[in-house]
């Protein structure tokens, strides 16, 4: 358990958190600017906060009130910076055994070759970090970051330097990290998709204070938080279990609280549970169940809120089907199908529109 | 005509010696000083940043008039030296060293003063999180990673202390065997009838001196940047 209760100011922002974290990954989520790394920092202790307490498990890292405040080398926070910050005059090996090497072997909680192992660092450790690519190298800095025995993670958007192809190589080592390394994990992001990817839980950060703090799922499905969480990007994120594939057609079958769900491809395997993202774009409603349609999904629920105080031409309704989902539709269309709060009405989802990206699979034991 | 007589050698080998010394004893100083002046803020940093450079400035025998006032027996720090401790610096070899470590200070602080600016600060921040307290980091990230522009201060500071004129006839004299450097021996054969030979001997092996310190400095700093393949 993270217990996090701090004040600091910073210039013109103030950065205030209070938060009790028992989940796995936390997503810190929100724009540049917003706090984000400063807050982590204030955590491992780069930064001193003005006032507050942070407790991880049993320890007591800052009090303020008494007077505590362990230094970065105390804290045992595994760092992976958003640039990696390999050491340029060590080689991998080096690089990964720093922290090692100043940690007592009781604390020290994998080997090198656990690390190599679970990274894929073992062609990599006699390699100088300026011959790595920027994959490469921020592998070398989580495994770096592990072998230091930490007692939490913090992962300052460690994907924001790659491009797609390296974020997409990075992303399933992290996920191996969440599954089977038991550590809490403060993931930096500001990308859902990331987020909902990798996390159980997210902070929603916003001018240094956190918003909101809750499953991804229910944060996702507030209307009132898409201005921080993007209204573009919009769209709810349920929770299935993959059920089978139709090879013929290369379709997935999810089951959900709200049914059955095809989505496009084959996105995990069957047995997992997957956390799908829904864009509200890729949604639409009717007021009659809709017949010769290319749309495979068809749900019925209930109109929970409509957003409709916007500048903009389209306005996204909240439907209760079993899981929240979002629908981005014209207000000509709420006008005219007369949708309001507690109306009953059909959901449309294009399976065509979800695919791996932003998906999350976790495996069982 | 090419070979050394026994005064120029004792004067090329007085010259090492004092060249060494000079740099060996404030190198530490020159680390401690650059590295103060990069990584922190204090009150009165920018006085010491101009006490540390103004020998670079200063007209040279202006510092060794000054060291020898302070250093000589009857000044006050020379006078106590000599009394409780029963040591000479003004007129000995050792003097001629610290005039030399004393002019060619700037110029070492400098160089080291760079590259310890140039290491990226978010490594500090790394190896800190890892485990490390402020002097491991200091010892096994700044100073690996500073090891080009130490190089190059050592290589200047060694040049400069060969060089040393003023300042060390002003402080010590120019006795032979004990404080009579290149410059120094140079300076009396050019005022000596017939001294041209030695004098022209002196000047080769001098320029000899400076190749050799400039050479080795040059590999070395090739193989610091050949082992680390560019910084990262």
């Amino acid at each position: 358990m993270i217990e996090l209760s701090v004040q600091h100011q910073l210039g013109d922002l103030c950065i205030r958190a209070d938060a009790v974290v028992n989940h796995a990954i936390t997503a810190l989520f929100g724009r540049s600017g917003c706090g984000k790394t400063s807050l982590i920092n204030i955590l491992a202790g780069l930064i001193r906060p003005d006032e507050g307490r942070i407790v991880v498990g049993d320890r007591v890292l800052f009090d303020s009130k008494n007077g505590v405040d362990l230094p970065p080398e105390q804290r045992r926070m595994g760092y992976v910076f958003q640039d990696a910050r390999l050491f340029p005059h060590l080689d991998v090996r080096r690089n990964l055994t720093y922290g090692m090497n100043l940690q007592i072997p009781e604390l020290r909680r994998h080997s090198l070759e656990e690390i190599c192992e679970l990274l894929m660092l073992g062609s990599l450790l006699d390699r100088q970090p300026s011959t790595l690519s920027g994959g490469e190298k921020q592998r070398v800095a989580i495994g770096r970051a592990l072998l230091a025995g930490p007692a939490m993670m913090l992962m300052d958007e460690p994907l924001a330097s790659l491009d797609n192809v390296h974020k997409n190589e990075i992303i399933p080592f992290i996920e191996r990290l969440r599954d089977t390394i038991d550590l809490p994990i403060f993931y930096v992001s500001h990308s859902i998709d990331e987020v909902v990817r990798l996390a159980d839980s997210m902070m929603v950060m916003s001018d240094g204070e956190i918003v909101v703090h809750d499953q991804v799922e229910n944060v996702l499905a507030r209307l009132d938080l898409r201005p921080l969480t993007g209204r573009y990007e919009a769209g709810a994120a349920i929770m299935t279990r993959v059920t089978s594939y139709d090879c013929t057609y290369k379709l997935t079958e999810l089951t959900s609280a709200a049914g059955s769900l095809i989505v496009a491809g084959r996105i995990a395997d069957i047995g997992t549970t997957v956390r799908i993202r829904i864009r509200a774009r890729d949604v639409s409603l009717a007021n009659t169940k809709p017949v010769d349609t290319s749309i495979l999904n068809v749900f019925y629920g209930k109109v929970v809120e409509i957003e409709n105080d916007g500048p903009e031409a389209q306005a996204d309704v909240l439907v209760d089907v079993g899981v929240p989902l979002i629908a981005r539709v014209t207000r000509r269309s709420i006008a005219e199908l007369d949708i309001r709060a507690g109306k009953e009405i059909f959901v449309m989802v294009k399976a065509a529109a979800i695919d791996r990206p932003g998906n999350r699979v976790r495996r069982h034991n | 005509m090419f070979s050394l007589s026994t005064f120029e050698i004792d004067a090329i080998i007085l010259s090492i010696q004092v060249a060494v010394t000079a740099v060996a004893f404030s190198l530490p100083i020159g680390i401690a000083m650059a590295w103060l002046l990069v990584r922190f803020e204090f009150p009165g940093k920018i006085v010491l940043d101009a006490l540390i450079h103004l020998p670079m400035v200063l007209p040279p025998v202006v510092v060794g008039y000054v060291l020898l006032m302070l250093l000589g027996r009857h000044g006050p720090v020379g006078a106590f030296l000599y009394e409780n401790v029963g040591i000479t610096i003004a007129f000995t070899w050792q003097g001629a060293a610290l005039a030399a470590a004393v002019m060619a200070f700037p110029l070492m602080v400098r160089a080291i003063r760079l590259s310890m600016a140039s290491v990226d600060g978010g490594l500090y921040a790394a190896a800190r999180t890892l485990g490390a307290g402020p002097y491991r980091v200091f010892f096994t990230v700044t100073l690996p990673l500073a090891a080009p522009g130490i190089l190059t201060g050592i290589i200047l500071a060694f040049a400069r202390s060969l060089g040393e004129f003023g300042a060390t006839i002003a402080f010590v004299s120019n006795i032979p065997g004990e404080t009579q450097t290149i410059p120094l021996a140079l300076y009396s054969l050019i005022n000596t009838p017939g001294g041209d030979d030695g004098a022209l001997r002196l000047v080769f092996a001098a320029v000899f001196l400076s190749l050799i310190a400039l050479v080795s400095s040059e590999v070395l700093a090739r193989r610091f940047v050949g082992r680390k393949s560019g910084f990262a």
